[in-house]
This record gives structure tokens, C-alpha cells and sequence, in this order.
């Protein structure tokens, strides 16, 4: 089999003379990641480079390590390969050098909205797109006589009829872990009410509002139908409480349906009722309570421009479309030319089209994202009123944007 | 000894004392006290996969010129200490005005990160090295008291829970009392409540963690007090025996004076331990019910957008709650140096 990849691969290079061939480098390249299959696949391209070393750290860690790593000069890591969340922290910290002359060499190939441009500067190349969407149980959905949610409203009256008609006793799932994990469910539910995080043009919050409270109560309202433990679970917890059959509707990311679906990882049952669907709108709104999501590579400031040129072709190589084969096509939904949605793409693509809005790329985003995740968890374990919940939030992000030097 | 010689020979010790925790500990007093520069924000145009729109970013030209001026940031006294994620000054003065009874006010209190986090971390402190030293001592005992064969296994299992690494033996946990784990479903069994979730309740997230600290302390005491046990003067021992003493007696006004050194020895190590702890919360998720100032730390560094001065700042407040903690028993013990000589 593998003989049979390598003779395949090598006729492929052989006839075509493909960019592959070229991947000559000239230089270090050292990449820094989270850690996931898409990932794991753009690190191996530029790993298939030669001319000069490439090592990859790819961890769930990365956040903890990638500013660290690049503030030095030169940095250790030439590349990061982070999210429009994760972008910021490298931004506010002025690691990442702009990639106009290297995009304007080198990055021919790249379609116009794979180019991250902040104040008119190429900063990163994204090569994935990702988003929270429904995903449903259709043979417990049809057994209870529920149509596929298309609100949260119809969500919780859904799992109200499944449990009632005693299918199952928590019908309901989500990535409720305290932390990161229920701060972006409050996002997504806030942003579906329509709400704005900040006054405009500055950096003070305003979150509690009636949007903020009608936010809250409906995470209250969905969480009485989740499992017990729901502020412990995080999305591998939900989605191993997904495959052991337990929850027939979630909330969840597009990148994780590859493993919802396959056979291997769960019950044929499971696997073959298991449906994807588009994100739910709440509140009568139109725009659906998710966020869009990009994955993207960057280069370090602190490189030489040797380094940073070997990086840029490296990472290249690692989202040539020549490489888009049956194994990698799946695993995400890419930006890369060529890409054909598969079938685990649909939800995404859904969110895209409902013009869903975009994880805000502001400075001080992350820390009312880490405020919302310690601060609202009284409100859910029923501790605390919503108001006084989001008081709380407010309290804590203007705490740590003053000593930022957001606010004064 | 000859002072130029003692100079010498203390010259390598305190050179290392003085760079690995003198100027750490200064280092750390020095940004507790100091926070980046106001950030100069700009509106640009960004664009991406899904469109353009204006947003606010920091203007890195501007911030690099103020950055430069004065590399350390901008001076604060202790405003960090006193802001709502440490001491709270401001809203612990508002709560007392606003509380109708004391225990409204530390109702309220609770609400605040610090002082949850200190009520926890002293709760757990105050229960666990005590039981520890209690559960160490039995084991000790029991162990002692066994034919020389069957001991050398038995040592070897009681150290197991000191063994297995803290963040691993706290997550084998945290699988076992999930509400689908063995000790979950058996608590729901036993209580009749299929609702009962361990990890959804603050008290009984508490009582796990205390278990398991003392699960995972006592081997620490265990080897140290049977360690001592092998110093025991038999004489003193036998002569107790003839006067007729039980063995809560032997217990009582034997061994336990004999081992005072150590069990003193053992409880400042674990106030010091105890009140650091933080392997257990990240393998527990408990942080929506119980977190430590070494939480906030681990979770100011690993955040979206690190706060580093906030990061010192806890690190100061440990170091004052451990010096606190360890005063009486360093007077006691300087009280009885001084008593001997």
C-alpha cells in the first residue's frame, strides 16, 4: 500500500514536473500549531520540503507557547499557524511580519480571500474555514416526530418532546466547559440576538443588556437538557458523549464531524443517523448564532529574510492544492484552490451562506472572552441572577483591559 | 570555624539562593507593580475569507516609540493589587455597606475570584494537612507493627498515590466520578438520584479534591514518620510497656513526642503544598467551583492575551499567604531552637 503511494506519488511528479518537485528551500523553518488532523497535514507538506530543516511543534498548547517563542530574535519558531482569535495576541504583541513581497514572489496561487489584510498589509495566509452548526440524530429525530431544528426555540422544544417520550434523558449537547469552551457558546448566542460586545469605537464592554440576558437564559434553558457534568465537557468530551449515543442534537465545530462520522469511532447506528445541518438563528433573528472561523499560517518578524522566504515556501507547499488528495480533502474545509466540498463540509458552508458573522479580530476580544468564561458559570450552576452574572463579566474585563492599557 | 573559611564555604549556596530565588522573587515584585502602556488603538479596513470590515487594532509604531521610552511599562503602585481580580479594595468596601447581615456580606465576598479562591484554598489547606498527617501516622504505625516478609510490598503499594503523577491520578479520578463512571453511577445508585452529578456541585467537588489530596499526601508523610519509627528508643518503649501503658498510651506520650520533630517538619512542607494547589484543579476541571491563586497564574499566562502584571501580582499575594502560613510554626520552632542551646 504505502509502496504503492510513494510509486504514485513519485509518477505524479515525474509527469507533471509539479510544484511539488520544486520545493527546494533555503533556509529554517520551524512551525508552531494546534494540534488537529487538518494541521497535522500542512505541517507534513512543509515538511516534504528539502534544502534545509523544518521541525513542526504542533500542540493544544500552542497559545501558551507561540508569543514566547517568536519574541526573541531571532525567533524560534519562523512560522504560527493560528486562528482569527489567535492572530490578535501575535498582532498585539508585533511578532508577525507583513507578507506583501513574499505573496507578490511566491504566492501566485493563492485566491484573494485566502490573504488576511489588517490596515492594508497582508498578515496571514488562511487555508481552512471553520464554524459551530447543528448536527442531529435523524432516526431518534424522526422517532420523537421533530423536525430538524432551525432555531433554538425549536431546539429546546425538540429535546423537551425526545425526552418526554423517553428516548433519551439528556437530549441535548454542547461544548459547555467552563472556560474558552462556554465563553464562545455565549458569543455565538449573543451574536444571534443580534448584540454588540462593545461601545462603538472603543474598548469598553456593554454586554449587560436585554440581548445579554436573553443570551444567558437561553444557555440556561438548553443546559437543563444536557448531561449533568455539561460544565466539565469540553467539544472531545461532547462529541464521546455524541458517539456513545447519548445526545441526539448539538451545537457543534465543522471540524469535528470527520470523527462523528466515522465507523470506526462509533456504533453503525450512530454513524449512519448522524445528519449535519445548518446553524440555528435564536430570537426571531436573522443572523445565526455561530461564528465563522479561519485557520491561517503566518511568518515571524524576527527572522532573517532568508528564513522567512524558506518559511513562506514551506508553508506553501503545505497548502498546494496538488496535494489535495481523498485523505487531506476531507479533513477540513479549505480555502485552497481546487477544493471540493465533501459531504462533512456542508454545515460550514451553510454558516457561510447564511452570512454568518466572523469571530471579532479585536485587541481586547480575548479578554472579555476569558471574562465571560470565569464569570458566567455562576449564572449556570443557578448561583446568581443574569444580571448580576453579566455585571460581574463586565467587572472582571474592565479590570484586565485597565491594566492591558486598553481603557484607562 | 574561621570567618574567611565559613566565607567560602557558604560562597556557592548563596550565590545560587541569591540568583534562583532572591532576584525571581524581586523580578516578579518589580512587574507586579508595573503594566503596559495605554495601547494606542487604530480603526483600519481588515479583510479575509468572509469580507472587509473596520476594526479597531493597536497602531504598533506608536506603541513601539512609548515601548522604547521605557521598557518596563507604566509605573502603578499597587493598583493591580487593589483591582477586582486581587484584592478588590473598592468592591469588598461596597459590599460591606451594601451587606445586611455578616454572612451577606461574606455571601458576596465569595463572588469576587480572590477571596473564593482563598476561601477554598484555606479550606482545603486547613483539612488536608491535618488528615494527612493523621492517615501517615496510622499507616506508619500499621506497617511498623508488620512481620518483616509482607513490609516491603506493603511500602511499596502505600507510595503508589505518591507515585502517580498529580495531574494523571487526578484525572483517573475525574473519569471515575463522571455521572457515567463507576463511582458517579454507584453514588446515583446508593442515593436514588439519577440527577447527582459530583462535578456539578461546589461542596461535592470540595470533598473530592480534599480526598484526593490526602490521597495523594499521605505517602509523603507515611515514609517519613516510618522512617522515623526506625529511630525509636526501645528502651524508653519497653520501660512503658512495664509500667503498663495501652497503646494509645505508647502512642500518645512515646511516639508522637519522639517524632514531633518530624511531624512539624512534614506539616510545613504540606501548608506550603497544600496552599499552591493546582495540579488537582486542572485534572478535575473544578475551576467553576474551586480555583487557587496558582490557578489564576496558569490561567493569566495561558490565555488568549497573556496579563502578566496580574500574573505577578498573584505570585506576590502566594508568597505573603505562604509566609503568613508558616510564621507559627516558624516561631515555634525558633522558640524551641532557642530553648535547647
Amino acid at each position: 500500500m504505502f509502496l504503492k503511494k510513494v510509486a504514485l506519488a513519485s509518477a505524479a511528479i515525474l509527469m507533471s514536473g509539479s510544484a511539488m518537485a520544486a520545493c527546494k528551500i533555503d533556509g529554517r523553518v520551524s512551525i508552531v500549531g494546534n494540534e488537529f488532523p487538518a494541521i497535522h497535514a500542512v505541517a507534513d507538506g512543509a515538511k516534504a520540503c528539502s534544502g534545509g530543516e523544518v521541525k513542526a511543534n504542533l500542540t493544544a498548547d500552542h497559545q501558551k507557547i507561540n508569543v514566547a517563542g517568536m519574541t526573541g530574535n531571532p525567533a524560534e519558531y519562523t512560522s504560527a499557524i493560528i486562528a482569527n482569535s489567535s492572530i490578535v495576541a501575535l498582532m498585539n504583541e508585533d511578532v508577525i511580519r507583513p507578507l506583501d513581497d513574499l505573496v507578490a514572489k511566491h504566492g501566485k496561487s493563492l485566491k484573494p480571500n485566502q490573504l488576511i489584510k489588517i490596515n492594508g498589509e497582508i498578515m496571514a495566509v488562511a487555508f481552512m474555514a471553520n464554524a459551530q452548526h447543528l448536527v442531529y440524530r435523524a432516526d431518534v429525530l424522526e422517532k420523537a416526530g421533530v423536525e430538524p431544528p432551525k432555531t433554538y426555540e425549536e431546539m429546546l422544544a425538540g429535546a423537551k418532546v425526545i425526552r418526554d417520550k423517553g428516548l433519551l434523558q439528556y437530549p441535548l449537547g454542547g461544548a459547555y466547559k467552563a472556560g474558552w469552551n462556554l465563553a464562545q457558546e455565549f458569543t455565538n448566542m449573543y451574536i444571534g440576538h443580534g448584540g454588540e460586545f462593545f461601545k462603538p469605537g472603543s474598548a469598553e464592554v456593554s454586554i449587560n443588556n436585554a440581548q445579554g440576558v436573553a443570551t444567558l437564559e437561553m444557555l440556561k434553558a438548553l443546559s437543563e437538557y444536557m448531561n449533568p457534568d455539561f460544565l466539565t465537557h469540553d467539544s472531545n468530551a461532547t462529541s464521546a458523549e455524541w458517539k456513545a449515543g447519548n445526545v441526539a442534537m448539538m451545537n457543534m465545530w465543522g471540524s469535528r464531524m470527520g470523527p462523528l462520522k466515522d465507523p470506526e469511532q462509533s456504533t453503525a447506528e450512530v454513524v449512519a443517523s448522524t445528519t449535519l445541518g445548518a446553524p440555528m438563528t435564536v430570537g426571531g433573528g436573522s443572523t445565526p448564532a455561530t461564528t465563522l472561523w479561519w485557520d491561517g499560517w503566518t511568518v515571524a518578524k524576527n527572522t532573517s529574510d532568508a528564513d522567512a522566504e524558506a518559511t513562506f515556501l514551506a508553508m506553501m507547499n503545505g497548502i498546494n492544492p496538488d496535494r489535495l488528495d481523498d485523505e487531506m480533502a476531507p479533513l477540513a474545509v479549505w480555502l485552497i484552490d481546487g477544493y471540493e466540498p465533501t459531504p462533512a463540509a456542508v454545515g460550514v458552508f451553510a454558516a457561510a451562506n447564511m452570512n454568518a458573522t466572523p469571530y471579532p479580530m479585536l485587541p481586547y476580544q480575548g479578554l472579555l472572552h476569558t471574562a465571560l468564561g470565569a464569570e458566567i458559570v455562576d449564572f449556570m450552576q443557578g448561583k446568581e441572577s443574569a444580571e448580576k452574572a453579566l455585571a460581574d463579566v463586565e467587572a472582571a474585563y474592565t479590570a484586565a483591559a485597565r491594566e492591558k492599557g486598553f481603557l484607562n | 570555624m574561621k570567618h574567611s573559611s565559613f566565607f567560602w564555604f557558604i560562597l556557592p549556596t548563596a550565590t545560587a539562593m541569591l540568583l534562583f530565588i532572591a532576584l525571581p522573587i524581586v523580578s516578579v515584585l518589580i512587574q507586579s507593580v508595573h503594566t503596559p502602556h495605554d495601547a494606542v488603538l487604530i480603526e483600519t479596513e481588515n479583510c479575509g475569507p468572509f469580507g472587509c470590515t473596520t476594526a479597531t487594532t493597536i497602531d504598533q509604531e506608536a506603541t513601539r516609540a512609548l515601548r522604547d521610552e521605557k521598557p518596563l511599562g507604566k509605573f502603578v503602585g499597587l493598583e493591580i493589587y487593589f483591582d477586582r481580580g486581587h484584592l478588590a479594595i473598592t468592591e469588598v468596601a461596597e459590599t460591606w455597606r451594601n451587606a445586611e447581615s455578616i454572612g451577606g456580606f461574606f455571601a458576596d465576598l465569595n463572588n469576587l475570584p480572590f477571596y473564593r479562591a482563598m476561601a477554598f484554598t484555606l479550606t482545603f489547606t486547613f483539612t488536608v494537612t491535618p488528615l494527612m498527617l493523621v492517615f501517615g501516622l496510622m499507616i506508619a504505625l500499621g506497617v511498623n507493627a508488620l512481620h518483616q516478609r509482607i513490609k516491603g510490598v506493603l511500602i511499596f503499594f502505600s507510595l503508589l498515590p505518591m507515585i502517580v503523577s498529580p495531574l494523571i491520578g487526578s484525572l483517573v479520578l475525574f473519569w471515575m466520578i463522571d455521572s457515567r463512571g463507576i463511582l458517579g453511577s454507584a453514588l446515583q445508585w446508593f442515593f436514588e438520584d439519577p440527577d447527582l452529578s459530583m462535578k456539578a456541585s461546589t461542596g461535592l467537588t470540595w470533598i473530592m479534591l480534599i480526598v484526593y489530596g490526602v490521597w495523594h499526601a499521605a505517602p509523603f508523610s507515611f515514609i517519613v514518620f516510618y522512617a522515623g519509627l526506625q529511630t525509636l528508643p526501645q528502651d524508653t518503649l519497653e520501660s512503658a510497656q512495664i509500667d503498663g501503658a495501652s497503646r494509645w498510651q505508647q502512642v500518645r506520650y512515646v511516639i508522637i513526642p519522639h517524632l514531633m520533630p518530624l511531624i512539624t517538619f512534614v506539616a510545613l512542607m504540606q501548608l506550603m503544598d497544600n496552599f499552591r494547589v493546582f495540579e488537582p484543579i486542572v485534572g478535575f476541571n473544578s475551576e467553576a467551583h474551586a480555583a487557587s491563586l496558582s490557578w489564576f497564574i496558569f490561567n493569566d499566562l495561558g490565555g488568549e492575551t497573556r496579563l502578566l502584571s496580574s500574573a505577578a501580582t498573584s505570585s506576590v499575594l502566594t508568597i505573603i499567604g505562604v509566609s503568613i502560613l508558616l510564621t507559627p510554626v516558624l516561631i515555634r520552632t525558633w522558640r524551641d531552637f532557642n530553648a535547647k542551646s
